[in-house]
């Protein structure tokens, strides 16, 4: 990836003045080919030469910065494991529930349960986690609340990426190029996003759902709405400082148009904090919403488990069985453990002052 | 004349009023190299980014630019920014100094390349893109097809400042600005991207301003050289006169302090003295009396008018007469 050719000969002094004389030198072949490769006439010779050099390394393919962030993720243990954690995760929750061994609604074991006399059957080999308080395997209900949780995680923080990086892109890019004007309507949309962050997010969440009724739907949008000004204010910044660097003034000085600018320069290399914020935001993402759940501000629906809402159907009973407590909260923890690890490591990867 | 630029200002107002360009006047003639000469901090890549309007683009800084600069019959100071931006790029195209960090490090070359050719010539993506093969074929570099699926980062400095190059070309403006487009390359691959330049708008007929403080640069590709001293040109002729018979002090000064290899190892070089920073404001006197080894008391009395005709200067005592 060095300039090949001429840098390899001898001469210093053209540079300062092209028409002088090249000095005589030790080897002439050498200082002859490069001369000429310095003139309109050995323009072809240059090419030739050049395209032999190129070819040393005609392997290597167009490489961007995001697959030299990826070539660094994969030797990063943590982002392995994480990576590792999530694979299991996915795969639980999407072919798990066909895999159970009974129905997770089913409660054809209720007579076992009597909660009068505190009596829950613990694990056994017939119900590897035992019984929950309706009689029904606490097994199945675990795998089964995973997809759940991913959904919940996944569509909540789409949401909040979606709505955070509209707001957060308009507002960098009026600010970064639309001169006076759009520093106003930053300033403007920038307001709104302060009066989002100046509220504690679970309160934020909370009154969503009150508003809202509770539902699953409900817990998606309360805990997506929560990431909007997070998103928001990531890429708004990410972008102003964008806007400043020197290819955007030679982007500029080419006549490309604003709106161009915005997109296809700035935009892209201003990505990175943002895509790294999303995976640490469905960490936090499947663990408000389990909190929404366990608030009650989650489904209602007993028929569909969810991790959160099991939380809080075990509290009641923590004396008699804890264990229905672990379980979904040992869910819940390497869940977003999961995620964190992969974020970190990430936001590692794609840190200049880190690489190599 | 292709560009007359007539006292252009450009004063910067942050806490204090700062003069960057004091009144600078030069004319391009088509087809005609032009360079423009000084230290740092005199004022050389403020004027050419006034020339195009990018100066109003820097949002942080409160500017204000007077003077006319007519190009073609335009005044590229006054027209609004939708007719200024149809003519960068198309009439007018710029080079920047620092290559690498004036391409794009996430958007592949020959995107960066087709760009302007969809932006300028209404092309098509794919006919962009061939076009865009011929543009890096054009500038010298190999293999051009695999190069425009690469990113700047994966290119050296030299390949990369063709590729900047290729972009300024592409729709063959009739005006090219390169501001010190080979300080931040090996001496080496200077002479190549020079040569590169040279021929580029010797093929095309472009005129050229060419932004430097290297006076070795000027030597080997001007027609006619202005040089800047705080803001305001200085002496102004064609390059055989201004380096056979350098009038002003601080041309002679700049001439001195380059290195020569007909000299004896161990003679001392002869630096102006001062720095940049000991200027006077111009309507108080000579800017570079404060430096200048040939000041007298006329030097204060006022701003040195221009004197001379085809070879212009500013100064009451000269070293020679042109």
């Amino acid at each position: 990836m060095t300039e090949p050719t001429p840098m390899l000969t001898p001469e210093g002094q053209p540079a300062a003045s092209p028409d002088l004389e090249p000095p005589p030198l030790q080897a002439p072949e050498v200082r002859t080919r490069g001369w000429q490769a310095l003139t309109p006439r050995g323009r072809k010779q240059r090419l030739d030469r050049l395209a032999e050099l190129a070819a040393v390394h005609a392997d290597e393919k167009g490489r961007s910065l995001w697959a030299e962030a990826f070539r660094r993720l994969r030797r990063n243990p943590a982002a392995v494991i994480g990576a590792v954690i999530l694979l299991l995760f996915v795969l639980v929750a999407l072919i798990g529930p066909f895999f159970v061994p009974y129905s997770p609604t089913s409660t054809e074991w209720a007579d076992q349960v009597k909660e009068g006399q505190n009596i829950i059957p613990g694990p056994s080999a017939e119900h590897w986690f035992g019984l929950d308080h309706n009689g029904r395997d606490e097994f199945s209900r675990v795998i089964v609340g995973a997809r759940q949780t991913l959904l919940v995680g996944v569509v909540a923080t789409t949401l909040g990426l979606t709505v955070g990086c509209l707001i957060g892109g308009l507002a960098g890019a009026a600010y970064g190029l639309g001169g006076r004007r759009g520093r106003q309507i930053d300033n403007f949309m920038m307001r709104i996003i302060d009066m989002l962050l100046a509220m504690p997010s679970l309160l934020l969440a909370v009154s969503v759902a009150a508003l809202l009724g509770p539902s699953l739907i409900t817990v998606m949008i309360a805990v997506g709405v929560i990431s909007v000004p997070v998103f928001a204010r990531l890429l708004r910044g990410s972008m102003i400082s964008q806007a400043h660097a020197e290819y955007v003034t030679a982007a500029t000085a080419l006549g490309v148009r604003r709106g161009k600018v915005a997109i296809g320069h700035v935009l892209p290399n201003s990505l990175a904090p943002v895509l790294v914020q999303a995976t640490l935001t469905l960490a936090t993402a499947i663990i408000e919403a389990a909190a929404l759940s366990f608030l009650g501000l989650g489904n209602p629906d007993p028929a569909v488990p969810e991790w959160g809402v099991m939380l809080t159907d075990a509290l009641t009973r923590l004396e008699v069985a804890p264990r229905l407590t672990v379980y979904p909260a040992i869910g819940i923890i390497i869940t977003a453990f999961g995620f964190t690890l992969l974020g970190e490591a990430m936001r590692e990867s794609l840190d200049p002052k880190l690489r190599r | 004349m292709l560009l007359e630029v007539e006292d252009l200002a450009v004063t910067f107002r942050d806490d204090r009023e700062v003069r960057a360009v004091d009144g600078v006047s030069f004319a391009v003639d088509a087809r005609e190299v032009v360079g423009l000469v000084g230290e740092s901090g005199c004022g050389k890549s403020v004027t050419s980014l006034a020339l195009i309007g990018l100066l109003a683009n820097q949002n942080t800084r409160r500017v204000r630019v007077e003077g006319r600069a007519s190009f073609d019959g335009l005044d590229l100071l006054r027209a609004d920014a939708r007719t200024l931006r149809d003519i960068r790029g198309r009439e007018i195209a710029m080079i920047f100094q620092d290559p690498l960090s004036s391409l794009n490090p996430v958007v592949p070359i020959g995107v960066q390349v087709a760009e302007v050719l969809i932006r300028h010539r209404g092309a098509s993506k794919p006919e962009a893109m061939r076009r865009a093969a011929e543009l890096l074929e054009r500038v010298g570099i190999p293999d051009p097809t695999r190069r425009l699926k690469e990113y700047a980062h994966q290119l050296s400095g030299g390949m990369q400042q063709r590729a900047l190059i290729a972009m300024a070309v592409a729709c063959r403006p009739r005006l090219l600005i390169a501001d010190e487009p080979t300080t931040a390359l090996d001496v080496t691959i200077q002479a190549q991207i020079l040569e590169l330049l040279k021929e580029l708008v010797r093929e095309d007929g472009t005129a050229m301003i060419m932004i430097t403080h290297d006076l070795g640069v000027v030597a080997g590709l001007c027609d006619s050289v202005n040089v800047l001293y705080a803001g305001r040109v200085v002496e102004s002729a064609g390059r055989h006169s201004l380096f056979g018979r350098p009038v002003h002090p601080y041309t002679v000064g700049l001439l001195r302090s380059i290195p020569r290899l007909d000299e004896d190892r161990g003679a001392r070089l002869t630096p102006i003295r001062g720095s940049v920073r000991d200027v006077l404001p111009w309507a108080q006197g000579c800017a570079f009396a404060p430096r200048c080894d040939r000041a007298i008391e006329e030097c204060l009395a006022g701003p040195p008018p221009l004197a001379g005709v085809a070879h212009t200067y500013r100064c009451v005592n000269p070293e020679a007469l042109p």
